[in-house]
């Protein structure tokens, strides 16, 4: 769907984006994740034409990035805006009308939005009339108004109640049904954990990782076993930090060069084996450990 | 191009739909004359129900015999001087006037009490009856009549018509022409500044609410601008023009008024303005009348609206230029100060020279340098300009306003984009230069 490869920015000597390579497959729920002022906004704005890149190239289903690609991206910005004094009908009108839709299409695009998302009686209200979750719906409908074919929201779930959060993560992944393509940049593991099938993290204007969650997930195994014991035969050494809690203990050990099975008959010595799970890494704590690491190089 | 026309129109609709334009636009023309209805209002009533004022004249010399008027009563006081000072204290004399013995050739010490501070038009008045007393006291002695003086005074008014190529004669009048002048000129200078500021708020907005990112990806930075610009001087252009046909129809239709209330003969030469030059080219009303009639409205009209659009577009671009590089109105204050400064010349020299003498030299040249032209040409064009100088005028404004359209857009396409920082003169000039 989007491909790019060894994009370079610099704002003067600052460098926004240094020789980043990404893939984004078609259909997928694309995680752009990363610290901030790490240049995902430089990348999402290069991707949606507003500024040019140094050099590099963008390419959309196998073309190098047009002017006339405007209509199939959707990009809702972080920061969300609307005409205030605008009746939620105009505005929606004038937002298609400025991604090429025809009018015609685009009045019957807007009334089957703004009535699924409940907002049919509010279509001649003005924004600033509106309570800040309906201003949002309405912001992603002028996002998605088009039917664009690739989908760039930026934090899409900061300033919704949950109640709205939850209907806007149901219409991202009925898009994504349809065959949008969509990449979602947050900071919000949680969300990423729920939606994405794919993730690339930019660090300081490098891509530090990419893959698909189970891929990144593996690649960050820290390779350290949660174990839980009881009936002890013999005393666990101190130096392993037991917890202990009426007759269970918990610790959790790394495998040191071991094999698991050498590590669990180890502790069948010692006792009964309640638990013996391994460690998998939370997308927050890759996030956080990742840029900690930079941050110390 | 498509697209240009699209943020036009809603630039446009946005700001004409909503009441306070429907609201400005019917009320200010019906304001002035109602300010003007009010003061001849509070005239007449003052004037009606004012009490005589009397003041007390207190003459040591014998000379001054004060004769009285509609609002002032003068007695010859015949009291010592403090007890006609206890009669001002205790309001039974609006005034005091004392006029000591003094030298004619030098009338010095002449003094006036009053419980109130005398408005400047009764110190004017007592002046110059004081004034004309003593030149009639002087004329006796010399052995002259006053009254042959006012047979021998004459009043001249001259009547100037200018010729044209043509051969065609066409009267004026400087004070019509001044006030022609006067308007347009200012109201130029108001429609920049208020639709300038539109322009400004504008930009701020969509910069601040982010929506310009959503439009800049779909269409192209200077589309954006020059949207705004365009839209936003069609809703000048339709406000003028609208106060342009209210204060048409309004005057046909106070004339019609008053000309049913005129003799029959008095209308119909104001109906042919060759009759009316031919029967009343002395009286001051019929005059003015013709002045009017002889003015070319249309030119008038055509020229304002070249020197609205041209200033609007110069100083236009220039406001969305500020409005792009600031986050918030109040920071755009520093980045206004060159663009008020040669509107406020401008503005300066309309009145100290352009409507004092519309042929100077500097008149000339604040018509000409495309930054003043609007507000001072406007000044001018009721007086009559050459047509090589109006062309020159006009050519020069439109590659003003080219110049000030491609500034504001190197730096418009990069400030819209910037959050956070307070850009300074040194970091527009690095976006002006940058290529990108």
């Amino acid at each position: 769907m989007l491909q790019i490869t060894g994009l370079n920015k610099s704002y003067g000597s600052h460098h926004a984006l240094s020789e980043v390579n990404m893939h984004v497959p078609s259909g997928v729920v694309f995680g752009l994740l990363g610290p901030n002022g790490a240049g995902k906004t430089t990348l999402i704005r290069i991707v949606n034409q507003i500024i040019e890149q140094d050099s590099g190239e963008v390419e959309l289903d196998g073309k190098k990035l047009s002017p006339s690609d405007i209509r199939k991206i959707g990009y809702l910005p972080e920061e969300r805006g609307l005409y205030k004094k605008m009746k939620v009908w105009d505005q929606l009108l004038y937002f298609a009308q400025v991604k090429d839709l025809p009018p015609n299409e685009a009045k019957l695009q807007i009334k089957s939005w703004l009535e699924k998302l409940d907002l049919g009686a509010w279509k001649d209200k003005k924004i600033e009339d509106l309570s800040k979750g309906m201003a949002q719906k309405v912001q992603f409908i002028s996002t998605v108004i088009h039917r664009p074919s690739l989908l760039i929201l930026d934090e899409p779930f900061s300033g919704f109640d949950p109640v709205n959060a939850e209907i806007i993560k149901n219409e991202i992944l009925e898009l994504k049904e349809k065959g949008t393509t969509v990449i979602l940049s947050t900071h919000r593991m949680e969300s990423v954990e729920l939606l994405c099938d794919h993730v690339a993290m930019i660090n300081r204007s490098r891509k530090i990782l990419d893959g698909t969650i189970q891929q990144v997930k593996n690649s960050f195994r820290p390779e350290v076993f949660e174990i839980t014991l009881t009936q002890l035969k013999q005393p666990i050494p101190p130096e392993w930090i037991p917890k202990q809690a009426e007759d269970l203990w918990h610790f959790s050990l790394p495998l040191s060069g071991k094999s698991p099975n050498q590590l669990l008959s180890e502790l069948m010595e010692l006792g009964e084996v309640l638990v013996f799970r391994e460690k998998i890494p939370s997308m927050e704590e890759i996030f956080i450990h990742q840029v900690k690491a930079k941050a110390n190089e | 191009m498509n697209k240009v026309l699209l943020v036009i129109q809603r630039e446009y609709l946005a700001r004409v739909k909503k009441k306070s334009f429907l609201i400005a636009t019917l009320l200010t023309p019906l304001i002035f004359p109602a300010i003007m209805g009010i003061f001849v209002w509070i005239a007449v009533n003052e004037s009606e129900n004012q009490s005589l004022r009397i003041i007390e004249v207190f003459d040591e010399t014998g000379l001054f015999f004060m004769e009285s008027s509609d609002q002032y009563a003068f007695v010859s006081s015949d009291l010592e001087l403090e007890e006609a000072k206890k009669m001002v204290q205790d309001g039974e004399r609006y005034g005091l006037l004392l006029i000591p013995k003094i030298d004619l050739e030098d009338p010095k010490g002449i003094q006036y009490f009053g419980a109130e501070n005398p408005s400047i038009s009764l110190m004017s008045y007592l002046e110059g009856a004081l004034k004309r007393k003593i030149e009639d006291q002087k004329l006796y002695e010399k052995g002259i009549d006053p009254s042959i003086i006012k047979q021998i005074r004459t009043s001249v008014s001259i009547q100037s018509i200018t010729l044209s190529e043509g051969g065609e004669e066409k009267i004026n009048d400087a004070t019509v022409n001044y006030a022609l002048g006067f308007v347009a000129g200012i109201l130029i200078y108001i429609f920049i500044f208020v639709y300038g500021n539109q322009i400004m708020q504008g930009v701020i907005e969509e910069k601040s609410s982010r929506i310009v990112e959503i439009l800049v990806s779909s269409l192209r930075p200077f589309q954006l601008m020059m949207g705004k610009i365009v839209g936003i001087g069609a809703v000048g252009l339709t406000q003028f023009l609208i106060w342009v046909v209210l204060i048409g129809t309004l005057t046909s239709v106070v004339v019609g008024v008053l000309g049913m209330q005129m003799p029959q003969q008095q209308a119909m030469e104001m109906a042919s303005p060759e009759l009316a030059q031919a029967a009343m080219p002395d009286t001051e009303v019929g005059q003015i009348l013709q002045v009017i009639q002889g003015i070319d409205f249309v030119s008038l009209v055509v020229s304002f609206i070249i020197y609205f659009l041209g200033g609007y577009l110069l100083y236009g671009a220039l406001f969305a230029a500020v409005g792009s590089a600031v986050d918030a109105p109040s920071d755009a204050q520093q980045f206004m100060f060159p663009i008020t400064i040669p509107l406020i010349v401008a503005y300066m020299g309309l009145f100290v020279f352009v409507l004092q003498d519309p042929n100077s030299t500097t008149s000339f040249w604040l018509s000409i340098i495309p930054l003043t032209s609007p507000i001072a040409m406007m000044g001018r064009i009721s007086f009559g300009v050459p047509f090589w100088e109006l062309s020159l005028s006009i050519g020069l404004l439109i590659g003003g306003f080219l110049f000030t359209t491609w500034l504001a857009a190197k730096i418009y396409r990069i400030g819209i984009l910037m959050h956070g920082t307070k850009p300074t003169y040194r970091i527009l000039w690095k976006w002006i230069k940058s290529s990108e």
